[in-house]
């Protein structure tokens, strides 16, 4: 078997449960509509030749990885900074908590990063005594609740404001509130003063920028600024493969990047950051550190095909448009990254055996590369990875593989009813005459649009597409 | 060997490439700047602005700065960068107003209790309602501890958006550690996508367009 009986069982749990059902639902058709009414040729006409661009840039950048990766060092040193280079997560542990120890820091703060996730930088650092405060509304509740992130840009996606109640209630000192503003206000105040007291900040780079020798981080809250400006530490830990070249390249990536992810033309706050504080600044970091990691990306560099996973921009637009991260949700992937890009990626930077079926989590219906800006072939990769895990493991003996090599779209369409009462329970509770007027629903309400789910089910249609063929 | 002679390596070998090895051309960035006439920037700078809940105003000079400025303080205390523009046009003068800090901590203690934080901008991005602030002009904590922010950006810095962005300034970290682009209020949706503001910056944003024929005239 490809999958364990654990992992069927959890799944079998998320489909079954109807709250995680709406909420991923709705979350994820709100975000899908806000991109495609961004990247509309109305709104954005350019958008293909955007896609083109970025691609090509991201391709000649990795393409020529180690001539830039000299060029952004040399440019970080220029501006006063200093670049440190990690094979693996142990050795990006391993330079935060000595520089710490000799300065003498106990309590740092965290910009959303998924990076350091990937790495499980927080376990390793709190290992260690050293405490290290997520600072992202999201990121913050997932670990205030010992949980981790469900969604690349909303991490806490699957929680109600009522979990987000127990959460704080069973963490902080604040009255208990279901509002989510005065959860939000909550969360400013207590980590205010993290960011006050904070020795070293910790934030991941959306893009490295060679010829400026900078970062760039993308956020709408503020907390990655506050990160980034207010302790005396500034370290930014990324990954070899945000590189680009340029500056001036920013201008593809950023109008991209917004839209794809959120909607937005830009996201609230883009900082540029080189070095520590200049001579006449007035405020931000006196020291500045990038932390550039492998952690299997090279592995995956020496193959000129499956490179091109490496150009993610993590807008998430690709988890929001599949139909199995939709329905199976975020913590069914191991690993931090989930949804199609995760099933891309988790099994190249761990190795195929890891977890084999991942290759296998997608109907390869193409919404993914569709919707892509930088234009992976996320279906093309899948597919080269089952035939690599299929030949492992006629390698390794498993001679009737080809029949246990299931998708998991299947292992779902075989659990018919299952399947499908989630999906319409969600799409009920949503439209319950009510619903979208009384009690915390009325504010979302009156904020924005409430999101119904559509009232027929993915499945539903697609039954009846394939019964009208 | 070093993580950082192994990791070299190890993208060399990958990529089958020698150390020294020249690379192979880059591709012509891409910048199209749009043609924008000042007076259609500027109403589009607002409508993109104040989509996002933030508030634009207009002022002929920098009298009429001052006189904004005073009207949406209402006497409440606020920290004021050290732009010349600002105080040309007064604003340090303002009752509750601070300016002129010198050292970090004494600003950072201010910023922390001040209602308002006024600062000048660097630029506007008209397409798409942003402000660039950059540290070397304007200290970083000014735009965000305060809850709210006002920014005072003169006409002839509204550009039309990010490719003339790069134009103007292709390598923004030369003259700069922070070079940041602010697109409205601080914002989350992190909880059941309901929006909220103020998550961590200011919570309301005010930017005064200034017309820079009469404030330099002065
Ligand atoms: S693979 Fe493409 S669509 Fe998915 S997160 Fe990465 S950039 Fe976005």
């Amino acid at each position: 078997m490809l999958m364990k009986p654990e992992q069927e069982e959890q799944i079998r749990r998320t489909v079954d449960n109807p709250k995680i059902q709406l909420a991923v639902y709705s979350a994820t058709a709100r975000l899908k509509e806000k991109r495609e009414e961004a990247v509309a040729s109305e709104a954005l006409p350019e958008y293909q030749e955007l896609r083109t661009q970025a691609n090509r840039i991201k391709k000649h950048t990795l393409e020529n990885l180690d001539v830039y990766l000299e060029e952004f060092e040399a440019n970080v040193e220029a501006h006063g900074g200093k670049v440190i280079y990690a094979r693996n997560g142990a050795e990006v542990a391993d330079f935060i908590l000595g520089l710490a120890r000799e300065r003498g820091v106990r309590m740092l703060v965290k910009s959303k990063s998924m990076t350091t996730e990937e790495i499980h930088l927080n376990q390793r650092l709190e290992h260690h005594h050293l405490e290290a405060v997520e600072t992202d509304l999201g990121e913050y509740i997932i670990q205030l609740a010992h949980d981790r992130p469900y969604h690349i840009v909303a991490p806490a996606v699957h929680m109600t404001r009522q979990d987000v109640a127990d959460v704080f209630e069973k963490n902080l000192a604040d009255p208990r509130t279901e509002e989510p503003e005065k959860q939000a206000m909550i969360a400013r105040r207590n980590l205010r003063e993290k960011f006050l007291a904070a020795g070293i900040g910790i934030s991941g780079a959306n893009f490295l920028v060679a010829d400026s020798g900078a970062v760039c981080i993308v956020e709408n809250e503020g907390n990655a600024r506050l990160t980034t400006t207010a302790p005396p530490i500034h370290i930014a830990v990324a990954g070899l493969e945000k590189m680009i070249p340029r500056a001036r390249d920013l201008a593809v990536f950023l109008k991209l990047l917004g839209r794809s992810g959120t909607g937005q033309l830009l996201t609230v706050y883009t900082s540029f950051l080189s070095g520590p504080r200049r001579g006449r600044e007035a405020d931000g970091p006196g020291e500045f550190y990038v932390v550039l990691m492998d952690n299997g990306r090279t592995r995956l560099l020496a193959d000129a095909e499956k490179r091109q996973s490496l150009y993610c921009i993590r807008c998430g637009a690709c988890l929001n448009a599949c139909p199995v991260y939709r329905k199976i949700g975020g913590h069914n992937y191991p690993g931090a990254y989930s949804g199609p890009i995760g099933a891309i990626i988790t099994p190249q930077y761990e190795g195929i055996a890891k977890d084999p079926w991942l290759p296998f989590a997608s109907s390869l219906c193409g919404a993914c590369a569709e919707v892509c800006p930088v234009k992976i072939d996320i279906p093309k990769i899948l597919l080269d990875l089952r035939k690599e895990v299929v030949e492992d493991r006629a390698v390794h003996g498993g001679g009737f593989v080809e029949r246990k090599a299931f998708q998991m779209y299947g292992w779902l369409m075989r659990r018919p009813k299952l399947y499908a009462m989630a999906g319409r329970i969600a799409a009920k509770m949503a439209r319950l005459p009510g619903a979208a007027s009384i009690g915390p629903a009325a504010k979302w309400g009156s904020v924005r649009e409430v999101t119904l789910p559509a009232r027929k089910s993915f499945r539903d249609q697609w039954r009846e597409r394939e019964k009208s063929k | 060997m070093t993580p950082r002679e192994e990791i070299f390596d190890r993208v060399r070998k990958a990529l089958g490439r020698k150390p020294g090895e020249k690379p192979a051309p880059v591709p012509e960035p891409r910048i199209r700047i749009p043609e924008i006439p000042p007076e259609r920037r500027v109403a589009l700078f607002a409508g993109r602005l104040e989509a996002l809940g933030g508030k634009v105003y207009r002022a002929a000079g920098l009298a009429q700065v001052r006189e904004i400025a005073a009207g949406i303080l209402e006497g409440a205390a606020a920290v004021c960068s050290t732009d010349p523009l600002l105080e040309k046009a007064g604003i340090p003068g303002l009752t509750g107003v601070a300016g002129g800090f010198q050292d970090e901590p004494s600003l950072r203690a201010a910023c922390a209790l001040a209602p308002f934080g006024i600062t000048g901008a660097d630029y506007g991005l008209a397409e798409t309602g942003t402000i660039v602030t950059r540290s070397a002009s304007e200290a970083r904590l000014i735009s965000l501890l305060p809850p709210a922010h006002i920014a005072v950006l003169p006409l002839s810095r509204l550009l039309t958006g990010l490719d003339e962005f790069y134009t103007v300034l292709p390598k923004p970290a030369d003259a700069s550690s922070s070079t940041v682009f602010i697109t409205g209020p601080s914002r989350s949706a992190d909880i059941e996508m309901i929006l909220v503001r103020g998550v961590h910056g200011p919570r309301v944003i005010h930017v005064i367009v200034v017309d820079e024929e009469h404030a330099t005239n002065r």
